[in-house]
């Protein structure tokens, strides 16, 4: 089973780059989603796929005897958690950048960075004036 | 006191700040005296934590009592609780600078609770000793700053905040990909395990692999060169209590955790990864600096040095030498409290002159005279110039890398102090000694009347300048502290004995 | 979003979802459930209610705001772990004050996760509904 894993693994990292270096920033927000589920199948790959029994100690005993490794799924939910969380964060904060620029292009979002030729011609005004 | 509350204490003050100030979301005054409280509870914490580490004794938790490969443990060697120390610092002195009304129509809906679960992330990095926990911790911290970043509502900052949040959810996806690998080949995430387990695998390129797999993720973390796109793209937009808290901490731990990390798993293969370590280490500091002198924000220009001066931290991981990690650790410790500082004075530049633009700056010298020696102390100190506190932190790290024969890197590290300078007088040129422009009247004449804004902004930048003062002043012992913090990251079985421990020889030096 | 079929339907959603995630958070001590699942049941009827109706229909409904419910959850969480530490044991070492009785500190905690996943989800829901 391990190479079918490792394989949806890469194809899900490339998906998710493919959509993550588009301009449209409502793509993006489906990489990032892409990306974390693909990371969450590396954890579960890397806590071996070997058992299908729930890790669950049947009562009476002490010990985990032939169930599946329990961490991965620990670790897992606590990604799947935080990806939530951060990924509620990111519409809304894509959102209302949306509403407030009008614009769904990354690359027309200059606001922060104005581009250098905008720059260079104000600074020659304010040189001219001074 | 036990090390269960020493190691609690520093991580319950900003939790308990953080469901108070939620709790109390719609009471302003309620929520300042919360997060002042809380960040002087985070100081006190980490003085107790360090003073308990101080001579050299590491202490470690095991939340919930699980013992220690399965539960996720805390370990403060002197490394982490001086961290933690300067974390407490940083959020005790921005804190009473937030007060200043820069965030004022904004600080009643989030500002507080951010504040602190930025703070708490923080610290929480710093002490950690699993792997996983790390990122969660990272997620916390990464979350609240995005919360602050594009709380403004501002066009610029929801600009920026996309590309800041959308490059740092990649790098953090990154850092989990690469830890499931790393569970993948060991079976195990707490770190003093990895430390064990790592060099009995038979397959060490494998090891390799990963180490420069974490590299990539915390590197992008620590803004290095070529990964720092989301730091220049950001930072300049948020207000100036909130940059100056993101410029000290956030960047520094991404640096904590390679230095930790490359000293605690892996050592094993110093001589491939070194010279990479190296090579960033240049690029990083020469880029910033360039960046930096392309600029005529004050902002933007304290943004790019940020990312110069993350090169500096590096030496210790390339050369790999206690005197080199001892440098580095000073280098971190120094940094954070001058780049604060310069930010925090930027903010009253802007307050005072109008205009966070060099170009519409000036006379400042003429007008605030003692602002202008607030602001030589840090600027030359990041500079590194004697007897500041930047001086005794670059000669360390340059002298280790002469040592070892790493000409390169020194004469990069001594070039880069050279443009630093000359960002720092372009600085003190246009702001302080042009003369003044019409435009600047106004904001000074208003400066000048509000007594209250101007003690609230002042007594940190002044405290900040002391501590600069102090280090540069008294080095001895802040030298040798980081010395022998450098000494116990590179001899891992302290760090291993306390989580599991001590297992065969206990000869515990306690005088 | 003003459809009839969801505004007709959630009535019937929300109570069976508020009832069904208290059971699913009172089974997780000791099978699969818990607070999260269970919070994010809630949070999903809550969802469902609000989302046809808008932004002050779920205020009116919460009663309080979702910032407070974030508060009140984490604060639950952390007292939850200090008992522990008065007894001078690690912090968030569980503690069952009843001998025959499941009850302990873990209850506490799994409430407090509850409250702050119902409490986070409508505040991210709000900010939907605003405009």
């Amino acid at each position: 089973m391990e190479p079918v894993f490792a394989i949806a693994f890469g194809v899900m990292v490339a998906v998710a780059a493919y959509l993550l270096m588009s301009r449209n920033v409502l793509r993006i927000v489906l990489g990032l989603l892409v990306l974390g589920n693909a990371a969450n199948l590396s954890i579960f790959t890397a806590g071996r796929l070997e058992s299908r029994v729930p890790p669950l100690v049947p009562a009476g005993e002490a010990a985990l005897a032939g169930g599946a490794n329990p961490l991965p799924q620990a670790l897992i939910l606590t990604a799947i958690v935080i990806s939530f969380a951060l990924v509620a964060f990111t519409v809304v904060l894509f959102e209302s950048a949306h509403r407030r620029l009008g614009t769904l292009d990354a690359d027309a979002m200059r606001e922060a960075e104005p581009l250098p030729q905008a720059t260079t011609k104000k600074s020659r005004k304010v040189e001219e004036s001074a | 006191m036990s090390a269960h509350i020493l190691l609690t204490l520093p991580i319950l003050f900003p939790a308990l700040g953080v469901a108070l100030c939620a709790l109390f979301w719609s009471n302003k005054p309620v929520q300042r005296i919360v997060s002042l409280v809380a960040s002087v509870g985070l100081l006190g914490s980490a003085l107790a934590l360090t003073a308990a580490v101080y001579d050299g004794t590491v202490l470690a938790t095991s939340f919930g009592n699980w013992d220690a490969p399965f539960g996720i443990v805390f370990v403060a060697d002197m490394f982490a609780a001086a961290m933690v120390l300067i974390t407490g610092i940083m959020a005790v002195a921005i804190g009473i600078y937030g007060l200043n009304g820069d965030i004022e129509p904004r600080e009643n809906a989030f500002y507080h609770l951010l504040y602190q679960g930025l703070l708490l992330g923080v610290t929480g990095a710093f002490l950690t000793g699993d792997i996983f926990n790390l990122y969660v911790w990272f997620e916390i911290m990464l979350i609240s700053s995005f919360g602050l970043l594009a709380l403004g509502g501002t066009r610029a900052q929801l600009d920026a905040g996309i590309k800041y949040v959308t490059l740092n959810l990649i790098a953090t996806t990154f850092f989990l990909i690469t830890v499931a690998f790393l569970y993948g080949i060991t079976g195990t995430l707490n770190m003093a395990d990895l430390a064990r387990v790592l060099p009995t695998l038979e397959n060490q390129g494998l090891v390799t692999t990963l180490a420069v797999m974490f590299l990539m993720a915390f590197g992008s973390k620590a803004a290095v060169f070529p990964l720092f796109y989301w730091l220049p793209a950001a930072y300049h937009t948020a207000s100036a209590p909130i940059v100056a808290i993101f410029a000290a901490l956030l960047t520094k731990v991404g640096v904590y955790a390679i230095i930790r990390t490359f000293t605690l798993l892996f050592d094993g293969d110093a001589g491939y990864t070194g010279p990479i370590v190296a090579g960033i280490a240049i690029f990083t500091m020469v880029t910033g600096v360039l960046g930096a002198a392309a600029h005529f924000d004050i902002r933007r220009i304290l943004s790019f040095h940020i990312i110069s001066q993350i090169g500096y931290m590096l030496f210790g991981i390339a050369v790999a030498t206690p005197l080199a990690v001892g440098g580095s650790i000073l280098y971190v410790i120094h940094h954070i409290i001058v780049k604060a500082n310069l930010f925090l004075i930027a903010g009253v530049i802007e307050r005072a002159g109008g205009s966070f633009d060099l170009k519409k700056l000036g006379g400042l010298y003429a007008s605030l005279p003692m602002l202008g020696v607030l602001f030589l102390i840090p600027a030359l100190s990041l500079a590194g110039l004697p007897p500041l506190s930047g001086f005794w932190s670059k000669f360390t790290v340059i002298k280790a890398s002469l040592d070892a024969n790493h000409i390169a890197l020194a004469v990069s590290g001594l070039l880069v102090g050279l443009l630093t300078l000359y960002s720092m007088l372009k600085i003190w040129n246009e702001a302080f000694w042009k003369a003044a422009p019409a435009s600047s009247a106004e904001p000074l004449r208003a400066w000048q009347a509000d007594r209250k804004t101007r003690l609230l902004m002042l007594t940190p930048i002044v405290a900040l300048a002391a501590i600069t003062l102090t280090i540069g002043l008294f080095a001895e012992p802040f030298v040798d502290f980081s010395m022998r913090a450098g000494a116990q990251l590179l001899d891992k079985t302290s760090y291993i004995d306390a989580v599991f421990g001590p297992s065969q020889n206990i000869t515990e030096v306690n005088p | 979003m003003n459809s009839i079929i969801l505004q007709t339907t959630s009535r019937l959603i929300l109570p069976a979802a508020l009832v069904f995630s208290v059971y699913v958070l009172l089974r997780g001590h000791n099978e699969p459930g818990g607070g999260f699942i269970g919070g994010l049941i809630a949070a999903a009827g809550i969802a469902v209610h609000a989302i046809p109706r808008g932004r002050t229909a779920l205020f009116a409904m919460l009663r309080v705001w979702p910032k407070t419910l974030i508060g009140a959850g984490i604060l639950l969480a952390i007292i939850s772990g200090m008992p522990s530490l008065l007894l001078s044991e690690p912090f968030l070492t569980h503690q069952w004050p009843f001998a025959s009785l499941p009850i302990g500190t873990t209850l506490v905690f799994d409430v407090g996760v509850y409250l702050v996943v119902i409490g986070s989800v409508l505040t991210f829901l709000s900010y939907y509904l605003e405009r």
